[in-house]
Protein backbone atom coordinates (compact mmCIF):
# COMPACT_ATOMS: atom_id res chain seq x y z
CA UNK A 1 0.00 0.00 0.00
CA UNK A 2 1.21 3.48 -0.85
CA UNK A 3 1.56 6.04 1.94
CA UNK A 4 -1.21 8.10 0.35
CA UNK A 5 -3.54 5.09 0.30
CA UNK A 6 -2.64 4.32 3.90
CA UNK A 7 -3.45 7.86 4.97
CA UNK A 8 -6.77 7.72 3.16
CA UNK A 9 -7.59 4.41 4.80
CA UNK A 10 -6.70 5.73 8.26
CA UNK A 11 -8.89 8.76 7.70
CA UNK A 12 -11.75 6.58 6.56
CA UNK A 13 -11.50 4.30 9.58
CA UNK A 14 -11.32 7.28 11.95
CA UNK A 15 -14.61 8.48 10.48
CA UNK A 16 -16.15 5.03 10.93
CA UNK A 17 -15.01 4.94 14.56
CA UNK A 18 -16.61 8.34 15.05
CA UNK A 19 -19.84 7.01 13.53
CA UNK A 20 -20.04 3.67 15.38
CA UNK A 21 -18.09 4.47 18.55
CA UNK A 22 -14.84 2.97 19.81
CA UNK A 23 -16.26 0.19 21.96
CA UNK A 24 -15.63 -3.46 21.13
CA UNK A 25 -19.25 -3.92 20.08
CA UNK A 26 -18.66 -1.41 17.28
CA UNK A 27 -16.12 -3.77 15.69
CA UNK A 28 -18.54 -5.67 13.46
CA UNK A 29 -20.34 -2.60 12.02
CA UNK A 30 -16.96 -0.97 11.29
CA UNK A 31 -15.66 -4.09 9.54
CA UNK A 32 -18.91 -4.42 7.59
CA UNK A 33 -18.59 -0.85 6.32
CA UNK A 34 -14.99 -1.42 5.21
CA UNK A 35 -16.00 -4.69 3.55
CA UNK A 36 -18.92 -3.05 1.72
CA UNK A 37 -16.67 -0.37 0.25
CA UNK A 38 -13.46 -2.27 -0.48
CA UNK A 39 -14.88 -5.81 -0.87
CA UNK A 40 -12.22 -7.00 1.55
CA UNK A 41 -10.46 -5.88 4.73
CA UNK A 42 -6.74 -5.40 4.03
CA UNK A 43 -4.04 -6.01 6.65
CA UNK A 44 -3.41 -2.34 7.15
CA UNK A 45 -7.10 -1.65 7.79
CA UNK A 46 -7.16 -4.45 10.38
CA UNK A 47 -4.22 -2.88 12.20
CA UNK A 48 -5.81 0.55 12.16
CA UNK A 49 -9.14 -0.74 13.44
CA UNK A 50 -7.29 -2.58 16.21
CA UNK A 51 -5.31 0.56 17.14
CA UNK A 52 -8.39 2.78 17.27
CA UNK A 53 -10.50 0.28 19.25
CA UNK A 54 -7.54 -0.51 21.48
CA UNK A 55 -7.60 -4.26 20.89
CA UNK A 56 -5.00 -6.65 19.47
CA UNK A 57 -4.92 -6.96 15.66
CA UNK A 58 -5.24 -10.73 15.96
CA UNK A 59 -8.64 -10.20 17.59
CA UNK A 60 -9.76 -8.30 14.52
CA UNK A 61 -8.45 -11.04 12.24
CA UNK A 62 -10.14 -13.69 14.37
CA UNK A 63 -13.52 -11.98 13.98
CA UNK A 64 -13.09 -11.53 10.22
CA UNK A 65 -12.16 -15.17 9.75
CA UNK A 66 -15.32 -16.29 11.56
CA UNK A 67 -17.90 -14.62 9.34
CA UNK A 68 -18.62 -15.80 5.82
CA UNK A 69 -19.32 -12.30 4.50
CA UNK A 70 -16.02 -10.80 5.73
CA UNK A 71 -12.72 -11.59 4.06
CA UNK A 72 -9.09 -10.48 4.06
CA UNK A 73 -8.23 -11.36 0.46
CA UNK A 74 -9.28 -9.02 -2.35
CA UNK A 75 -12.42 -9.99 -4.25
CA UNK A 76 -14.07 -8.69 -7.37
CA UNK A 77 -16.04 -5.44 -7.52
CA UNK A 78 -19.27 -7.44 -7.32
CA UNK A 79 -19.88 -10.57 -5.29
CA UNK A 80 -22.43 -12.95 -6.78
CA UNK A 81 -23.71 -15.62 -4.43
CA UNK A 82 -25.88 -18.57 -5.44
CA UNK A 83 -27.92 -20.33 -2.78
CA UNK A 84 -26.89 -23.99 -2.50
CA UNK A 85 -29.33 -25.14 0.19
CA UNK A 86 -31.85 -27.86 -0.45
CA UNK A 87 -34.95 -26.17 -1.89
CA UNK A 88 -32.90 -24.00 -4.26
CA UNK A 89 -30.92 -27.14 -5.07
CA UNK A 90 -34.10 -29.05 -5.96
CA UNK A 91 -35.38 -26.06 -7.94
CA UNK A 92 -32.47 -26.31 -10.34
CA UNK A 93 -29.46 -24.62 -8.76
CA UNK A 94 -27.01 -26.90 -10.57
CA UNK A 95 -28.15 -25.78 -14.03
CA UNK A 96 -27.91 -22.12 -13.06
CA UNK A 97 -24.44 -22.71 -11.64
CA UNK A 98 -23.24 -24.43 -14.80
CA UNK A 99 -24.62 -21.69 -17.02
CA UNK A 100 -22.92 -18.99 -14.97
CA UNK A 101 -19.60 -20.86 -14.93
CA UNK A 102 -19.72 -21.35 -18.71
CA UNK A 103 -20.61 -17.75 -19.39
CA UNK A 104 -17.96 -16.20 -17.14
CA UNK A 105 -15.33 -18.87 -17.78
CA UNK A 106 -14.57 -19.24 -14.06
CA UNK A 107 -15.55 -21.68 -11.34
CA UNK A 108 -17.33 -20.90 -8.07
CA UNK A 109 -14.85 -19.46 -5.59
CA UNK A 110 -12.98 -17.61 -8.34
CA UNK A 111 -12.91 -14.03 -9.62
CA UNK A 112 -13.08 -12.94 -13.25
CA UNK A 113 -9.81 -11.62 -14.75
CA UNK A 114 -11.26 -8.13 -15.18
CA UNK A 115 -12.06 -8.15 -11.46
CA UNK A 116 -15.73 -7.61 -12.20
CA UNK A 117 -17.33 -10.60 -10.48
CA UNK A 118 -16.50 -13.04 -7.70
CA UNK A 119 -18.62 -16.19 -7.70
CA UNK A 120 -19.53 -17.89 -4.45
CA UNK A 121 -21.98 -20.36 -3.03
CA UNK A 122 -24.00 -19.32 0.00
CA UNK A 123 -26.20 -21.17 2.48
CA UNK A 124 -29.96 -20.57 2.68
CA UNK A 125 -30.90 -17.02 1.66
CA UNK A 126 -34.44 -17.31 3.01
CA UNK A 127 -35.96 -17.37 -0.47
CA UNK A 128 -36.92 -21.05 -0.36
CA UNK A 129 -40.40 -20.38 -1.75
CA UNK A 130 -38.91 -18.66 -4.80
CA UNK A 131 -35.76 -20.60 -5.61
CA UNK A 132 -33.21 -20.72 -7.04
CA UNK A 133 -32.10 -17.47 -5.44
CA UNK A 134 -29.14 -15.33 -6.44
CA UNK A 135 -27.65 -12.62 -4.22
CA UNK A 136 -25.81 -9.90 -6.16
CA UNK A 137 -23.95 -7.76 -3.60
CA UNK A 138 -26.88 -7.11 -1.24
CA UNK A 139 -29.71 -7.43 -3.75
CA UNK A 140 -31.60 -10.71 -3.97
CA UNK A 141 -33.02 -12.14 -7.20
CA UNK A 142 -35.70 -14.83 -6.87
CA UNK A 143 -36.56 -17.62 -9.34
CA UNK A 144 -33.48 -17.31 -11.53
CA UNK A 145 -33.33 -19.52 -14.60
CA UNK A 146 -30.01 -20.03 -16.38
CA UNK A 147 -31.06 -17.41 -18.94
CA UNK A 148 -32.23 -14.88 -16.35
CA UNK A 149 -29.03 -15.39 -14.34
CA UNK A 150 -26.86 -14.46 -17.32
CA UNK A 151 -29.06 -11.44 -17.99
CA UNK A 152 -28.57 -10.29 -14.39
CA UNK A 153 -24.81 -10.82 -14.61
CA UNK A 154 -24.59 -8.88 -17.87
CA UNK A 155 -26.13 -5.85 -16.20
CA UNK A 156 -23.45 -5.73 -13.51
CA UNK A 157 -20.84 -3.08 -14.11
CA UNK B 1 -41.02 -8.14 -3.63
CA UNK B 2 -44.38 -9.82 -3.37
CA UNK B 3 -47.13 -7.89 -1.59
CA UNK B 4 -49.91 -10.34 -0.98
CA UNK B 5 -53.06 -9.83 0.95
CA UNK B 6 -52.52 -12.32 3.71
CA UNK B 7 -55.15 -13.77 5.99
CA UNK B 8 -54.78 -15.43 9.33
CA UNK B 9 -56.36 -15.76 12.75
CA UNK B 10 -53.73 -13.97 14.84
CA UNK B 11 -50.60 -12.54 13.25
CA UNK B 12 -52.22 -11.68 9.93
CA UNK B 13 -55.41 -10.34 11.53
CA UNK B 14 -56.04 -6.59 11.11
CA UNK B 15 -53.75 -4.33 13.13
CA UNK B 16 -53.12 -0.59 13.13
CA UNK B 17 -49.59 0.52 13.90
CA UNK B 18 -48.99 1.81 17.41
CA UNK B 19 -52.28 0.53 18.86
CA UNK B 20 -50.65 -2.08 21.07
CA UNK B 21 -48.07 0.42 22.35
CA UNK B 22 -50.77 2.94 23.26
CA UNK B 23 -52.73 0.31 25.13
CA UNK B 24 -49.62 -1.11 26.82
CA UNK B 25 -48.47 2.20 28.32
CA UNK B 26 -51.95 2.83 29.70
CA UNK B 27 -51.90 -0.34 31.83
CA UNK B 28 -49.54 -1.76 34.43
CA UNK B 29 -46.53 -3.90 33.56
CA UNK B 30 -47.84 -6.73 35.73
CA UNK B 31 -51.08 -6.77 33.76
CA UNK B 32 -49.23 -7.24 30.47
CA UNK B 33 -47.23 -10.09 31.97
CA UNK B 34 -50.47 -11.57 33.26
CA UNK B 35 -52.04 -11.52 29.79
CA UNK B 36 -48.90 -13.10 28.31
CA UNK B 37 -49.00 -15.83 30.92
CA UNK B 38 -52.66 -16.43 30.15
CA UNK B 39 -51.86 -16.67 26.45
CA UNK B 40 -49.21 -19.37 27.12
CA UNK B 41 -47.21 -17.91 24.26
CA UNK B 42 -44.01 -19.87 23.64
CA UNK B 43 -40.89 -18.71 21.80
CA UNK B 44 -41.47 -18.91 18.07
CA UNK B 45 -37.87 -19.53 17.09
CA UNK B 46 -38.32 -23.23 17.69
CA UNK B 47 -37.09 -23.88 21.22
CA UNK B 48 -40.47 -22.97 22.68
CA UNK B 49 -39.52 -21.27 25.96
CA UNK B 50 -42.54 -19.50 27.54
CA UNK B 51 -42.25 -15.80 26.71
CA UNK B 52 -43.98 -14.63 29.91
CA UNK B 53 -41.44 -16.53 32.05
CA UNK B 54 -38.52 -15.03 30.14
CA UNK B 55 -39.83 -11.48 30.46
CA UNK B 56 -40.71 -11.94 34.14
CA UNK B 57 -37.14 -13.07 34.85
CA UNK B 58 -35.63 -10.08 33.03
CA UNK B 59 -38.13 -7.68 34.61
CA UNK B 60 -37.24 -9.03 38.06
CA UNK B 61 -33.46 -8.85 37.53
CA UNK B 62 -31.87 -5.87 39.24
CA UNK B 63 -29.64 -3.89 36.90
CA UNK B 64 -29.07 -0.33 35.76
CA UNK B 65 -29.44 -1.29 32.12
CA UNK B 66 -31.43 -3.97 30.31
CA UNK B 67 -31.79 -4.85 26.67
CA UNK B 68 -34.40 -6.17 24.27
CA UNK B 69 -32.96 -8.15 21.36
CA UNK B 70 -34.96 -9.22 18.34
CA UNK B 71 -33.51 -12.33 16.75
CA UNK B 72 -33.94 -11.77 13.02
CA UNK B 73 -31.03 -14.04 12.13
CA UNK B 74 -33.33 -16.41 10.34
CA UNK B 75 -30.85 -18.92 8.94
CA UNK B 76 -32.61 -22.25 9.20
CA UNK B 77 -32.94 -23.77 5.72
CA UNK B 78 -36.56 -23.56 4.62
CA UNK B 79 -37.51 -20.68 6.93
CA UNK B 80 -38.54 -17.31 5.54
CA UNK B 81 -41.44 -16.16 7.73
CA UNK B 82 -39.28 -13.47 9.35
CA UNK B 83 -38.49 -12.08 5.92
CA UNK B 84 -42.23 -11.64 5.31
CA UNK B 85 -42.84 -10.18 8.77
CA UNK B 86 -40.00 -7.67 8.55
CA UNK B 87 -40.89 -6.59 5.03
CA UNK B 88 -44.68 -6.52 5.25
CA UNK B 89 -45.51 -6.26 8.96
CA UNK B 90 -42.71 -4.23 10.60
CA UNK B 91 -45.34 -2.50 12.78
CA UNK B 92 -46.12 -5.76 14.59
CA UNK B 93 -42.47 -6.58 15.26
CA UNK B 94 -41.34 -3.12 16.38
CA UNK B 95 -44.45 -2.50 18.50
CA UNK B 96 -43.80 -5.83 20.21
CA UNK B 97 -40.23 -4.75 20.95
CA UNK B 98 -41.37 -1.44 22.44
CA UNK B 99 -43.82 -3.33 24.66
CA UNK B 100 -40.98 -5.64 25.76
CA UNK B 101 -38.93 -2.56 26.60
CA UNK B 102 -41.80 -1.19 28.67
CA UNK B 103 -42.37 -4.46 30.53
CA UNK B 104 -38.76 -5.25 31.42
CA UNK B 105 -37.59 -1.65 31.82
CA UNK B 106 -35.13 -1.43 28.94
CA UNK B 107 -34.02 1.69 27.11
CA UNK B 108 -32.61 0.07 24.01
CA UNK B 109 -33.81 -2.62 21.63
CA UNK B 110 -31.52 -4.18 19.05
CA UNK B 111 -32.64 -6.00 15.92
CA UNK B 112 -30.02 -8.52 14.81
CA UNK B 113 -30.80 -8.78 11.12
CA UNK B 114 -28.99 -11.47 9.16
CA UNK B 115 -26.47 -10.17 6.64
CA UNK B 116 -28.34 -11.85 3.78
CA UNK B 117 -31.30 -9.52 4.49
CA UNK B 118 -29.28 -6.33 4.07
CA UNK B 119 -31.65 -5.28 1.27
CA UNK B 120 -34.34 -4.66 3.92
CA UNK B 121 -32.18 -2.31 5.95
CA UNK B 122 -33.22 0.92 4.22
CA UNK B 123 -36.96 0.34 4.51
CA UNK B 124 -36.65 -0.74 8.15
CA UNK B 125 -34.54 2.31 9.05
CA UNK B 126 -37.14 4.51 7.33
CA UNK B 127 -39.90 2.84 9.29
CA UNK B 128 -38.06 3.41 12.59
CA UNK B 129 -37.58 7.07 11.67
CA UNK B 130 -41.31 7.37 11.11
CA UNK B 131 -41.99 5.79 14.51
CA UNK B 132 -39.69 8.36 16.11
CA UNK B 133 -41.62 11.17 14.44
CA UNK B 134 -44.92 9.76 15.69
CA UNK B 135 -43.59 9.42 19.23
CA UNK B 136 -43.75 5.62 19.15
CA UNK B 137 -40.01 5.63 19.81
CA UNK B 138 -37.80 8.07 21.66
CA UNK B 139 -38.66 9.95 24.84
CA UNK B 140 -41.94 9.69 26.77
CA UNK B 141 -43.38 7.25 24.25
CA UNK B 142 -47.10 7.65 23.49
CA UNK B 143 -47.30 10.28 26.22
CA UNK B 144 -46.08 7.93 28.97
CA UNK B 145 -43.94 10.04 31.27
CA UNK B 146 -40.49 8.52 31.79
CA UNK B 147 -40.75 5.73 29.24
CA UNK B 148 -37.83 6.16 26.84
CA UNK B 149 -36.97 3.48 24.31
CA UNK B 150 -35.23 3.30 20.97
CA UNK B 151 -34.44 0.57 18.47
CA UNK B 152 -31.20 0.02 16.57
CA UNK B 153 -30.60 -2.43 13.74
CA UNK B 154 -27.40 -4.45 13.58
CA UNK B 155 -26.43 -6.66 10.67
CA UNK B 156 -25.02 -10.15 10.86
CA UNK B 157 -22.36 -11.31 8.45
CA UNK B 158 -23.37 -14.73 7.26
CA UNK B 159 -23.11 -17.10 10.21
CA UNK B 160 -25.95 -19.57 10.86
CA UNK B 161 -24.83 -20.21 14.43
CA UNK B 162 -25.53 -16.57 15.36
CA UNK B 163 -29.22 -17.51 15.49
CA UNK B 164 -28.39 -19.20 18.79
CA UNK B 165 -29.09 -16.53 21.40
CA UNK B 166 -25.76 -16.53 23.24
CA UNK B 167 -23.81 -16.65 19.96
CA UNK B 168 -25.94 -13.74 18.76
CA UNK B 169 -25.01 -11.75 21.86
CA UNK B 170 -21.32 -12.56 21.35
CA UNK B 171 -21.67 -11.26 17.80
CA UNK B 172 -23.38 -8.07 19.00
CA UNK B 173 -20.50 -7.52 21.40
CA UNK B 174 -18.04 -7.66 18.51
CA UNK B 175 -16.75 -11.17 18.99
CA UNK B 176 -16.75 -14.39 17.02
CA UNK B 177 -20.26 -15.79 17.11
CA UNK B 178 -19.46 -18.71 19.39
CA UNK B 179 -22.12 -19.92 21.80
CA UNK B 180 -21.54 -19.36 25.51
CA UNK B 181 -21.93 -21.83 28.32
CA UNK B 182 -25.40 -21.71 29.82
CA UNK B 183 -26.09 -20.94 32.65
CA UNK B 184 -25.75 -18.05 33.20
CA UNK B 185 -28.65 -17.33 30.86
CA UNK B 186 -29.06 -14.06 28.96
CA UNK B 187 -31.98 -13.14 31.24
CA UNK B 188 -29.31 -12.43 33.89
CA UNK B 189 -26.10 -12.01 31.95
CA UNK B 190 -26.81 -11.05 28.37
CA UNK B 191 -25.65 -8.23 26.12
CA UNK B 192 -22.78 -6.38 27.85
CA UNK B 193 -23.36 -8.62 30.87
CA UNK B 194 -26.77 -7.02 31.47
CA UNK B 195 -30.16 -8.75 31.67
CA UNK B 196 -31.37 -9.27 28.12
CA UNK B 197 -34.42 -10.81 26.55
CA UNK B 198 -33.78 -12.38 23.15
CA UNK B 199 -36.97 -13.17 21.26
CA UNK B 200 -37.87 -14.30 17.79
CA UNK B 201 -39.39 -11.87 15.27
CA UNK B 202 -42.65 -13.80 15.27
CA UNK B 203 -42.85 -13.79 19.09
CA UNK B 204 -42.80 -9.98 19.13
CA UNK B 205 -45.47 -9.91 16.42
CA UNK B 206 -47.69 -12.21 18.49
CA UNK B 207 -47.17 -10.06 21.60
CA UNK B 208 -48.57 -6.99 19.85
CA UNK B 209 -51.81 -8.83 19.15
CA UNK B 210 -52.02 -10.41 22.62
CA UNK B 211 -51.62 -7.06 24.38
CA UNK B 212 -54.44 -5.64 22.28
CA UNK B 213 -56.86 -8.56 22.39
CA UNK B 214 -55.93 -10.47 25.54
CA UNK B 215 -54.55 -13.86 26.46
CA UNK B 216 -57.91 -15.59 26.57
CA UNK B 217 -58.61 -14.62 22.97
CA UNK B 218 -55.20 -16.00 21.97
CA UNK B 219 -55.89 -19.33 23.70
CA UNK B 220 -58.98 -19.84 21.56
CA UNK B 221 -56.64 -20.75 18.73
CA UNK B 222 -54.46 -23.84 18.66
CA UNK B 223 -54.35 -26.69 21.18
CA UNK B 224 -54.06 -26.88 24.97
CA UNK B 225 -50.28 -27.06 25.12
CA UNK B 226 -49.60 -25.16 21.91
CA UNK B 227 -51.79 -22.12 22.01
CA UNK B 228 -52.30 -19.65 19.21
CA UNK B 229 -51.19 -19.87 15.65
CA UNK B 230 -47.91 -20.34 13.87
CA UNK B 231 -46.43 -19.03 10.66
CA UNK B 232 -45.27 -21.88 8.48
CA UNK B 233 -42.73 -21.34 5.73
CA UNK B 234 -43.71 -23.89 3.12
CA UNK B 235 -41.30 -24.71 0.30
CA UNK B 236 -40.34 -27.60 -1.95
CA UNK B 237 -42.58 -29.71 -4.14
CA UNK B 238 -45.98 -28.03 -3.97
CA UNK B 239 -48.10 -25.72 -6.10
CA UNK B 240 -48.36 -22.84 -3.66
CA UNK B 241 -45.20 -22.37 -1.59
CA UNK B 242 -45.16 -19.41 0.79
CA UNK B 243 -45.95 -18.31 4.32
CA UNK B 244 -49.14 -19.66 5.89
CA UNK B 245 -50.64 -18.83 9.25
CA UNK B 246 -52.30 -21.91 10.70
CA UNK B 247 -53.45 -22.81 14.20
CA UNK B 248 -51.22 -25.22 16.10
CA UNK B 249 -52.53 -28.75 15.91
CA UNK B 250 -52.98 -28.68 12.15
CA UNK B 251 -52.21 -32.11 10.71
CA UNK B 252 -49.39 -32.42 8.20
CA UNK B 253 -51.81 -33.98 5.70
CA UNK B 254 -54.14 -30.97 6.01
CA UNK B 255 -51.27 -28.60 5.38
CA UNK B 256 -50.15 -30.60 2.35
CA UNK B 257 -53.62 -30.37 0.87
CA UNK B 258 -53.79 -26.63 1.50
CA UNK B 259 -50.55 -25.91 -0.35
CA UNK B 260 -51.33 -28.25 -3.23
CA UNK B 261 -48.65 -30.89 -2.69
CA UNK B 262 -49.04 -34.06 -4.73
CA UNK B 263 -47.22 -37.42 -4.63
CA UNK B 264 -45.51 -36.36 -1.44
CA UNK B 265 -42.94 -38.79 -0.13
CA UNK B 266 -41.54 -36.92 2.84
CA UNK B 267 -41.89 -33.70 4.80
CA UNK B 268 -38.94 -32.15 6.59
CA UNK B 269 -40.34 -30.37 9.63
CA UNK B 270 -38.15 -27.81 11.39
CA UNK B 271 -35.53 -27.23 8.72
CA UNK B 272 -32.19 -28.98 8.35
CA UNK B 273 -32.02 -29.38 12.12
CA UNK B 274 -35.53 -30.84 12.26
CA UNK B 275 -37.00 -34.24 11.49
CA UNK B 276 -37.96 -35.95 8.27
CA UNK B 277 -41.45 -37.39 8.41
CA UNK B 278 -42.46 -40.19 5.98
CA UNK B 279 -45.84 -40.67 4.30
CA UNK B 280 -47.02 -43.12 6.95
CA UNK B 281 -46.90 -40.41 9.64
CA UNK B 282 -48.66 -37.57 7.81
CA UNK B 283 -51.51 -37.67 10.35
CA UNK B 284 -49.18 -36.19 12.97
CA UNK B 285 -50.10 -32.76 14.27
CA UNK B 286 -47.84 -29.71 14.18
CA UNK B 287 -47.31 -28.45 17.73
CA UNK B 288 -44.93 -28.49 20.65
CA UNK B 289 -46.39 -31.80 21.88
CA UNK B 290 -45.92 -33.69 18.61
CA UNK B 291 -44.07 -32.34 15.57
CA UNK B 292 -42.42 -29.20 16.96
CA UNK B 293 -41.04 -26.67 14.51
CA UNK B 294 -39.78 -23.13 14.14
CA UNK B 295 -41.96 -22.98 11.05
CA UNK B 296 -39.95 -24.63 8.29
CA UNK B 297 -41.85 -27.16 6.18
CA UNK B 298 -40.00 -28.62 3.21
CA UNK B 299 -41.89 -30.98 0.95
CA UNK B 300 -40.27 -33.73 -1.12
CA UNK B 301 -42.20 -35.68 -3.74
CA UNK B 302 -41.70 -39.25 -4.98
CA UNK B 303 -39.07 -38.24 -7.53
CA UNK B 304 -36.62 -36.97 -4.90
CA UNK B 305 -33.62 -38.89 -3.68
CA UNK B 306 -33.59 -38.72 0.12
CA UNK B 307 -29.88 -39.51 0.31
CA UNK B 308 -29.21 -36.44 -1.82
CA UNK B 309 -31.38 -34.37 0.54
CA UNK B 310 -29.50 -35.71 3.56
CA UNK B 311 -26.14 -35.00 1.95
CA UNK B 312 -27.19 -31.39 1.32
CA UNK B 313 -28.17 -31.00 5.00
CA UNK B 314 -24.91 -32.49 6.26
CA UNK B 315 -22.83 -30.30 3.95
CA UNK B 316 -24.70 -27.35 5.42
CA UNK B 317 -23.83 -28.32 8.99
CA UNK B 318 -20.19 -29.04 8.20
CA UNK B 319 -19.92 -25.50 6.81
CA UNK B 320 -21.90 -23.80 9.55
CA UNK B 321 -20.50 -25.55 12.63
CA UNK B 322 -18.57 -22.85 14.47
CA UNK B 323 -15.94 -25.38 15.47
CA UNK B 324 -15.53 -24.54 19.12
CA UNK B 325 -16.76 -27.88 20.52
CA UNK B 326 -15.53 -31.26 19.32
CA UNK B 327 -18.76 -33.29 19.01
CA UNK B 328 -20.17 -30.81 16.50
CA UNK B 329 -16.95 -29.94 14.65
CA UNK B 330 -15.82 -33.54 14.09
CA UNK B 331 -19.20 -35.26 14.34
CA UNK B 332 -20.81 -33.49 11.41
CA UNK B 333 -17.81 -34.25 9.19
CA UNK B 334 -18.03 -37.94 10.12
CA UNK B 335 -21.76 -38.07 9.42
CA UNK B 336 -21.22 -36.44 6.02
CA UNK B 337 -18.49 -38.97 5.23
CA UNK B 338 -20.95 -41.70 6.17
CA UNK B 339 -23.49 -40.34 3.69
CA UNK B 340 -20.82 -40.26 0.99
CA UNK B 341 -19.92 -43.87 1.78
CA UNK B 342 -23.54 -44.90 1.20
CA UNK B 343 -23.58 -42.92 -2.02
CA UNK B 344 -20.56 -44.84 -3.30
CA UNK B 345 -21.76 -48.15 -1.87
CA UNK B 346 -18.70 -48.38 0.34
CA UNK B 347 -20.46 -48.69 3.68
CA UNK B 348 -20.90 -51.46 6.23
CA UNK B 349 -23.97 -51.76 8.43
CA UNK B 350 -21.66 -52.05 11.44
CA UNK B 351 -20.17 -48.65 10.73
CA UNK B 352 -23.60 -47.13 10.12
CA UNK B 353 -24.69 -48.32 13.56
CA UNK B 354 -21.60 -46.61 15.00
CA UNK B 355 -22.49 -43.39 13.18
CA UNK B 356 -26.00 -43.47 14.60
CA UNK B 357 -24.49 -43.81 18.07
CA UNK B 358 -22.22 -40.88 17.26
CA UNK B 359 -25.28 -38.87 16.27
CA UNK B 360 -26.93 -39.60 19.59
CA UNK B 361 -23.72 -38.61 21.40
CA UNK B 362 -23.69 -35.30 19.52
CA UNK B 363 -27.26 -34.64 20.65
CA UNK B 364 -26.21 -34.71 24.29
CA UNK B 365 -22.57 -33.63 24.18
CA UNK B 366 -22.61 -30.60 21.88
CA UNK B 367 -22.41 -27.18 23.46
CA UNK B 368 -25.24 -25.42 21.66
CA UNK B 369 -28.38 -26.14 19.71
CA UNK B 370 -26.55 -26.47 16.40
CA UNK B 371 -24.63 -29.62 17.29
CA UNK B 372 -27.46 -30.93 19.45
CA UNK B 373 -29.89 -30.86 16.55
CA UNK B 374 -27.70 -31.40 13.47
CA UNK B 375 -27.83 -35.24 13.74
CA UNK B 376 -31.67 -35.16 13.74
CA UNK B 377 -32.04 -35.29 9.98
CA UNK B 378 -29.29 -37.93 9.68
CA UNK B 379 -30.98 -40.18 12.22
CA UNK B 380 -34.54 -39.66 10.99
CA UNK B 381 -33.79 -40.01 7.27
CA UNK B 382 -31.71 -43.16 7.71
CA UNK B 383 -34.43 -44.63 9.94
CA UNK B 384 -37.50 -43.63 7.94
CA UNK B 385 -36.11 -44.22 4.46
CA UNK B 386 -33.83 -47.22 5.02
CA UNK B 387 -35.70 -49.20 2.36
CA UNK B 388 -34.91 -46.60 -0.28
CA UNK B 389 -31.38 -45.92 0.90
CA UNK B 390 -30.05 -49.40 1.66
CA UNK B 391 -32.28 -51.90 -0.12
CA UNK B 392 -32.60 -50.67 -3.67
CA UNK B 393 -29.54 -52.42 -5.03
CA UNK B 394 -27.31 -49.44 -4.54
CA UNK B 395 -29.22 -47.41 -7.07
CA UNK B 396 -29.05 -43.91 -5.71
CA UNK B 397 -30.01 -42.37 -9.07
CA UNK B 398 -31.85 -39.08 -9.13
Amino acid sequence: MLVLEKNAMTEEIELLVKKHGNSRSALLPILQDIQRKHKHIPDFAQQEVARLLDIHPVEVFSVISFYAFLNTNPKGRNIVRLCQTITCDLAGKANVAKAIERELGIKFGETTKDNRITLEYVNCLGMCDQGPALLVNERVHPKVSPEKAIQILNEIK
Amino acid sequence: MEKLKREGAVIFSPYTKGDAIKKAVSIKREDILFELRESKLKGRGGAGFPTATKWTLVAAAAADEKYVVCNADEGEPGTFKDRVLMLEYPELVFDGMVIAGYVIGAKLGIVYLRGEYEYMLKSLEDYLEMMRKENLLGKNIAGKEGFDFDIAIRLGSGAYVCGEETALIESLEGNRGEARNRPPYPVNTGFMGKPTTVNNVETFAAVSHIVLKGGVWYCKHGTDKSTGSKLFSVSGDCEKPGVYELPWGTKISELLELVGAKNTKAVQVGGASGFCIPKTQFDRALGYEDAATGGSIMIFNESRNMLHVLKNFMEFFVEESCGQCTPCRIGNVKLLEGVEMIEKNEYTFGYMTKLKELGKTMQVASKCGLGQSSPNSFLSILENFKEEIFNNGGNHGK
